[in-house]
């Protein structure tokens, strides 16, 4: 009987480790492809279509190479980076502000301001008087359309807010005693202790920011001020080949499923290698926003 | 006496006040403004005149949308899809959860995991543009279908095959991110019940049903909830993305039609009215989510 039942056991568990396997590679795999194609041979490629877990040869780094060549890809990569990085800054900035204020005790109407703050998950104006208000700002084909929205989410603040509520007071009042105000408590006290939560919201600012496209698409008509994303919207989804042309001389259209591939892997590699070094925090930063948010 | 309390209050957090007033400044602007905007939606609202000068309709924009073909298809599409969402999406992290709490190796455990995180963090228009290359008809499900002796199609513009298509890439996308909150609460079930469990007799299965199961079941409840309150909240980027004319059969929903109409056609003050109707399905959705919770729980959210 015992025996019997280790046995179960064990079938269970090496059935369980299989399906989890299989599953791990279903996730893989696309991406996989994705890396197999951008180094495979162009003309058979182009032939050959269909899943490819592993390159096919002769390797060719010629994708790569004409990748770099572009300009609408530099402009791109840059003007992501560009939103990324003042993004995190601003968020970052009016998030840590305005939990600070909204977790002090002696704040008297701390509770009235939450409120009118996170009113705004439950009910906002959706998109269409979101877009008038930036057309009448005058926004309209501006970077700020890209970053002023998105600058403050109540979200954040409910993940950011909570973690300053679980500072003990005592450290703050030992500061204010040494003559410390407000701004010096938050920047020499509160932030310090608080590098988890701040990790967390960076990661998923940043990540919302590099993969954001629909903003910037209804916003932004000039070309010069596009993220790496719309870029390759234009690519992928349009089947334009217009970013891929400005950059060299009429490339033959095997180059240019090549150069897709290739594109892929550049805008989402970076992404794709931070987001492991992070992932303890996650955990973290999603208790706090599913359960009080 | 409230009032001269708040200026005492004010006297000695002066610096407090001035530091939260910009946040206050940025959340009126951005997020009450539009709030304010959405009177748009009772006016036949022209960009010269303004709200202010535009004229009063009463509720004809809305009287306009639910007279029209669109009402009838965009609702039954976001609901549909967003309940096959629902009943596909929202069982699968807790049945990897689960799956992931059996394995016995850490480092296997945490590498599944990380692995099964990846797609989540993937961008919508790769994300997109990769299934519009497997569904297409020389992608690999074309190859598949022909290898078992059916014909290659063109699935992504066939009306037929967008729900399925849609949702198994939620499904695929979102599985392994969402199932961090159930591997939490299975972490924060006592070893000791599993004991007690044993000596009672209870085999592996038993212990699932009479342990497992009722410890993480507060964390279902709670994301159940919380996911029937987002149903009129569908991923309106990735239908966006991956649909067509050819398919608005099926695909298209309240808010990509809001898109097609507002934006593209500059009919501001229908398409207010269509995306405040949405809007507001989706509060009392919440609210009654929030409600049920309340009841159920005592947990909520507000």
């Amino acid at each position: 009987m015992k025996i019997k039942e280790s046995m179960g056991r064990r079938t269970f568990l090496v059935v369980n480790a299989l399906l989890l396997g299989i599953l791990g590679f279903v996730c893989l795999a696309p991406m996989l492809h994705v890396l197999a194609c951008s180094i495979s041979d162009p003309a058979t490629l182009a032939r050959v279509r269909g899943f490819h877990l592993w390159p096919i040869a002769p390797y060719s780094f010629e994708g790569y190479k004409a990748v770099l060549s572009y300009q609408s890809i530099a402009t791109g990569y840059l003007n992501t980076i560009f939103y990324v990085v003042a993004g995190v800054a601003l968020n970052l900035i009016l998030t840590t502000i305005a939990a600070y204020v909204l977790s002090r005790t002696r704040f008297m109407p701390r509770n009235v301001i939450m409120l009118f703050i996170a009113f705004t998950m439950l009910f906002n104006g959706g998109l269409i008087p979101n877009y008038l208000l930036i057309v009448k700002l005058g926004l309209i084909n501006s970077r700020l359309a890209i970053l002023l929205p998105g600058a403050f989410s109540a979200f954040n603040l409910v993940i950011m807010r909570t973690s300053f509520k679980e500072i003990p007071e005592a450290l703050e009042e030992s500061a204010r005693l040494d003559g410390a105000n407000d701004l010096q408590i938050l920047w020499h006290i509160i932030l310090p202790v608080s590098k988890a939560t701040l990790a967390v919201i960076t990661l998923f600012v940043a990540v919302a920011l590099w993969n954001s496209w629909f903003t910037a698409s209804i916003y932004l008509s000039d070309r010069d001020k596009w993220p790496l994303q719309l870029f390759l919207r234009e690519i992928l989804i349009n089947n334009s080949q217009r970013s891929l042309n400005t950059g060299v001389k009429a490339s033959a259209m095997a180059q240019q499923t090549l150069v897709k591939y290739c594109i892929i892997v550049v805008a989402t590699v970076p992404i794709l290698f931070i987001y492991p070094f992070l992932q303890k925090y996650f955990v973290k930063g999603i208790m706090i926003g599913s359960i009080k948010g | 006496m409230k009032r001269k309390q708040l200026i005492a209050n004010y006297r000695s957090n002066k610096l407090l006040y001035w530091m939260i007033l910009p946040v206050i400044l940025f959340v009126i602007l951005f997020n009450y403004v539009p709030m304010f905007g959405l009177t748009m939606a009772f006016q036949d609202y022209s960009l010269v005149k303004g709200i202010f000068g535009s004229k009063w309709v009463g509720f004809e924009n809305f009287a306009d949308f639910f007279s029209s073909m669109y009402f009838v298809r965009t609702f039954r599409n976001t609901i549909v899809l967003s309940l096959l969402d629902l009943l596909f999406s929202f069982p699968a992290p807790i049945f990897l959860a689960l799956m992931l709490n059996e394995v016995k190796s850490l480092r296997y455990k945490k590498l599944v995991q990380t692995v099964s995180y990846m797609p989540h963090f993937i961008s919508m228009i790769v994300v997109a543009g990769l299934i519009i290359e497997f569904t297409n008809s020389s992608g690999v499900i074309a190859q598949l279908a022909t290898a078992m002796g059916g014909t290659a199609k063109s699935y992504i513009s066939l009306p037929q095959y967008f729900r399925p298509i849609f949702i198994t890439s939620e499904v695929w996308q979102h599985i392994g991110f969402n199932s961090i909150i159930y591997l939490a609460a299975l972490s924060g079930i006592s070893e000791e019940l599993y004991e007690a469990a044993k000596i009672d007799g209870a085999g592996r299965f038993r212990q699932l049903l009479n342990v497992t199961l009722p410890g993480i079941m507060p964390t279902i409840i709670i994301m159940f909830i919380l996911r029937c309150g987002a149903i009129m909240n569908l991923n309106f980027e990735k239908v966006l993305l991956l649909y067509s004319p050819s398919t608005y059969e099926t695909a298209d929903i309240i808010t990509t039609y809001v898109y097609r109409i507002g934006i593209i056609k500059q009919k501001i003050g229908y398409s207010t009215a269509v995306g405040l109707f949405n809007s507001v399905v989706s509060f009392l959705l919440v609210i009654g989510a929030n409600k049920l919770s309340k009841t159920y729980t005592e947990t909520s959210m507000f």
